[in-house]
């Protein structure tokens, strides 16, 4: 999949929405993918013979197996097209290490697949402790500049501003860029002149 | 480097006191100057001195250069293109230790001003807080902002002054054009100086990683005449 095929056509709030609507996918179906963990935990002999499906007991599955019919890739692949072009995402693969726990979950930690969001990569990895899900994390998050600094803008967008205007006050002593001594004498004398 | 220093003590002070403060910057100067040939970090970058035999004063820049740059997300960087420049570091650090000079003396109202870089202490002659002038980047005679501190530091980063280097680490093709200046209080001058130079050189973005930092304000000037300043500048500038 091409990555960064950022439409420079678009509005700047369509692109900000698909992202975060991608993003909060991702998010969600890694949320649901642990969730579906816990609760196949007990079936998970009878759930794992439909060609590779995913499950906590088995050993680490192959990436590249089909994903689990019926519920997992349905949902998520059907949200994730409608968002934007992408391909669908494979259940959480990976368990890096992994042990059983008295709740149910198994902890760990579980890598997503890579999913392309039309502005960037996004892999999110999930760490279980204790049986609770203690992190979320992405691993791979879109760094186009213009975009990342987009949505910087979204992230502080309370920060006041003003247009400069000069000050007629008086002041002690004057702050700004290095200057070369001459420069430096030169304006000094100006501006504390004009101060006053 | 070869900056303008300004000291001013409201107490009285021995002529010897300036003096003092004015061969400590001689000695940053010639030890850290990449302008000038035969300083310690010129034969480093020619490589002429081996890291293990550079004086304390280097290492100690080099150690606090690396604790900046992992504090920045590595957006302060001294090395540039294979060469070291630590001039964004070791301006804020020497106003400090100067001023450290006038404070281990028993001095409390003063300050000390390099190249637009300022520690200031106690009161100013008239009995109030030090008045600092943010100076206009489009007009450097005009003044468009007063700041009315005491006890901390002042440092404003700018690239509108030829000779001021400061480059993205990150993306070597910004020119770092979209802002001009980047003016940054703190608890005192080195701080303020390190983290205003590692703010410029996240463009834009530098003002919000201020606002992220407890205990520093920012006030930063874009090429259209806008300024964007921090949540808490108000307690330091006035209108």
């Amino acid at each position: 999949m091409s990555r960064n095929r950022f439409n420079s056509t678009s509005s700047f709030s369509q692109v900000i929405r698909k992202f975060f609507l991608s993003a909060f996918v991702v998010f969600a179906f890694a949320a649901y993918a642990i969730h579906e963990r816990l609760t196949n935990a007990n079936s998970a002999a009878a759930a794992s013979n439909s060609g590779g499906g995913q499950d906590a007991s088995a050993q680490p599955s192959d990436p590249t197996s089909a994903p689990n019919p019926g519920s997992l890739s349905g949902s998520s692949s059907g949200t994730l097209s409608g968002a934007s072009s992408t391909s669908p995402a494979q259940a959480p693969a990976n368990a890096a290490s992994s042990s059983s726990n008295s709740s149910g979950y198994k902890d760990g930690t579980y890598t997503g697949q890579t999913v392309d969001v039309n502005y960037g990569l996004v892999q999110v990895q999930t760490t279980i402790q204790s049986g609770k899900i203690a992190a979320v994390q992405f691993l791979q998050y879109p760094n186009d500049r213009r975009t990342s600094q987009q949505i910087n803008s979204i992230a502080m967008p309370y920060l006041q501003q003003e247009a400069i205007q000069a000050q007629s006050a008086n002041v002690d002593i004057i702050s700004g860029a290095t200057l070369t001594s001459e420069g430096f004498q030169m304006s000094l004398q100006s501006a504390l002149a004009g101060a006053h | 480097m070869g900056m303008p220093v300004t000291v001013e003590v409201v107490e009285a002070a021995d002529e010897s006191l300036f003096d003092e403060v004015f061969e400590y910057f001689g000695y940053v100067d010639g030890k850290f100057s990449t302008y000038k040939a035969a300083s310690e970090i010129s034969r480093i970058n020619r490589g002429e001195l081996e890291w293990e035999h550079a004086s304390d004063d280097m290492k100690l820049i080099f150690q606090l250069a690396e604790q900046t740059r992992i504090e920045s997300n590595g957006y302060f960087d001294i090395r540039h293109q294979g060469r070291i420049d630590p001039s964004g570091i070791v301006k804020g650090w020497a106003i400090y230790n100067a001023a450290e000079i006038l404070r281990k003396r028993g001095f409390v109202n003063y300050y000390v001003d390099a190249g637009g870089d300022i520690q200031a202490s106690g009161k100013n002659p008239q009995g109030r807080a030090w008045r600092v002038g943010i100076r206009n980047p489009f007009q450097m005679d005009v003044i468009v902002k007063v700041l009315s501190i005491t006890d901390c530091g002042v440092a404003t980063s700018g690239t509108y002054v030829r000779g001021q280097h400061i480059y993205n680490p990150k993306d070597g093709e910004d020119a770092l054009a979209e802002i001009l200046s980047l003016t940054v209080i703190g608890p005192d001058v080195y701080e303020a100086d390190r983290f205003a130079t590692a703010a410029f050189a996240m463009g834009r973005s530098g003002i919000d990683f201020i606002e992220c930092l407890p205990g520093f304000e920012g006030y930063m000037i874009d090429r259209n005449k806008q300024a964007t300043f921090t949540t808490g500048f108000a307690r330091v500038g006035t209108a």
